[in-house]
């Protein structure tokens, strides 16, 4: 667990010095926004129908890139041999960049989800809102450093990832939408059940699946 | 060891040709015709069928990858990867075969409905299990990452239902399984059921000594080329 932690750091310590992928992946997700108000000129009354879908294809989107960049990143830096043959085991390697990649993430929602409040004149700040997020960010960055690690060995990888991630994450995405349409509209942590339900069950499944056959990615 | 192969497959065909021209008649001359939807729903015995195979074919594709990454002999990777072709065929022969039936039962070629959807999204997974394996680097390592998501997929598939199927609740349940099938119709049903599965099995061998030819020949141009 400290092992994995220490790659976090080293993740993070790279970011803050660098500062490449959390800027950019929130112009991108601001711009997702953008076009999709262009695309369906919302008015007042269809925002709150149509924003748990344009909020969760926005976050989506932005995580996708972001994940894109966490293993070609060690790549182009001839960075991810070293951490292969680092005396750490494979799932402890998942686990480290399955943290950064939920961490940078969750910073991209945080920010994000203000200025989507005031773009769409909707109020978000709400517990049930964040435990969304967390959940189904959490099964994102599960599926997304197994699938990561994949496409960066494949020749068209930018391309790989998306299409290996949007099915597989597909429940995910329909619950974590039906989920926020209930919150905004004020449904009490009741009616949010099964969908949180099944976030965590993916989750929890996919986090054991994953880190299981993480070694057979990353091997040389 | 060659000669014994080439029987069973002939036997195989044989088989499989012998169910297929009993189902033709149990479809078209035998079964009575279905009281509310007409004609069209005989194509029921063919869809039903086709969709059960396709979902064995992704079944052989999760054992397979299991095994290939626990024992990594080819024979198993070569098992996956024929299987995971013949199961997006079948998937592609439902997909087209469901709007066929939905058109004039529906009124509409496609809804958003559970199967259908899930069905879709089960598409595109092994479309993307194909995909990972044309574009990696090498050869092992296309293997290894098609294995990777041929497990991953087959066990995103039920959560997928799950969902769907939540998220959908307005949709009327299986019109067909209501009051069960009419002893006539289940017996066509499962004649059509064992006909496809025979024909699988056949595609699947063939598909397989074909792949083995390929890495054959590979095999082959690779120790000719220094």
């Amino acid at each position: 667990m400290n092992k994995a932690l220490v790659i976090l750091w080293k993740d993070a310590l790279s970011e803050f010095r660098a500062r490449e992928l959390v800027p950019s992946v929130l112009v991108f997700a601001l711009l997702v926004i953008v076009i999709f108000h262009f695309a369906f000129e919302l008015g007042a009354e269809r925002a709150r129908s149509v924003a748990p879908g344009i909020l969760w294809v926005t976050f989506t989107f932005a995580g996708v890139l972001g994940l894109n960049r966490s293993f070609a990143q060690e790549k182009e830096r001839g960075s991810l041999a070293g951490l292969v043959l680092c005396p750490v085991d494979s799932d402890t390697i998942y686990l480290g960049k399955m943290l950064s990649s939920l961490m940078f993430m969750l910073i991209v929602e945080a920010i994000i989800l203000p200025i989507f409040s005031i773009l769409f004149n909707l109020f978000v700040f709400m517990p049930e809102l964040a435990v969304i997020a967390v959940l189904a960010t959490v099964g994102f960055a599960s599926v997304g450093t197994l699938f990561s690690a994949l496409a960066v060995n494949t020749k068209t990888r930018e391309i790989m990832l998306p299409i290996l991630f949007f099915p597989i994450v597909s429940p995910v995405i329909i619950a974590a939408v039906k989920a926020t349409e209930l919150a905004l509209a004020g449904g009490s942590w009741a009616n949010l059940s099964s969908w949180l339900e099944i976030i965590g069950t993916f989750d929890i499944i996919f986090l054991v699946v994953a880190s299981l056959v993480f070694e057979f990615v990353i091997e040389e | 060891m060659k000669g014994r192969e080439i029987q069973r497959s002939d036997i195989l065909l044989g088989l499989s040709f012998l169910l297929m021209i009993a189902a033709l008649y149990l479809v078209f001359i035998y079964v009575p015709t279905e009281a509310t939807m007409g004609v069209v729903q005989r194509i029921f015995y063919f869809h039903v069928p086709v969709a059960w195979v396709a979902f064995l074919a992704f079944l052989v594709v999760f054992v397979g990858s299991i095994l290939y990454l626990g024992k990594r002999e080819s024979k198993w990777d070569i098992l996956a990867y024929s299987s995971a072709e013949v199961g997006i065929v079948f998937t592609t022969l439902v997909l087209i075969t469901g709007p066929l039936w939905a058109k004039p039962t529906w009124g509409v070629w496609w809804v958003w409905d559970a199967r259908l959807t899930t069905t879709l999204v089960l598409w595109l997974i092994y479309l993307a299990y194909l995909m990972v394996r044309s574009f990696a680097l090498e050869e092992s390592q296309g293997a290894r990452f098609a294995a990777v998501v041929g497990i991953v997929g087959f066990i995103d598939v039920p959560i997928v239902a799950l969902t769907i199927v939540l998220s959908r609740t307005q949709h009327p349940g299986p019109v067909i399984f209501e009051g069960g099938l009419a002893a006539s119709m289940l017996l066509t049903l499962l004649v059509c059921l064992a006909a496809f599965t025979v024909l699988y099995v056949l595609l699947l061998q063939l598909r397989i000594s074909l792949r083995e030819a390929e890495v054959e020949i590979a095999k082959l141009k690779q120790a000719q080329s220094p």
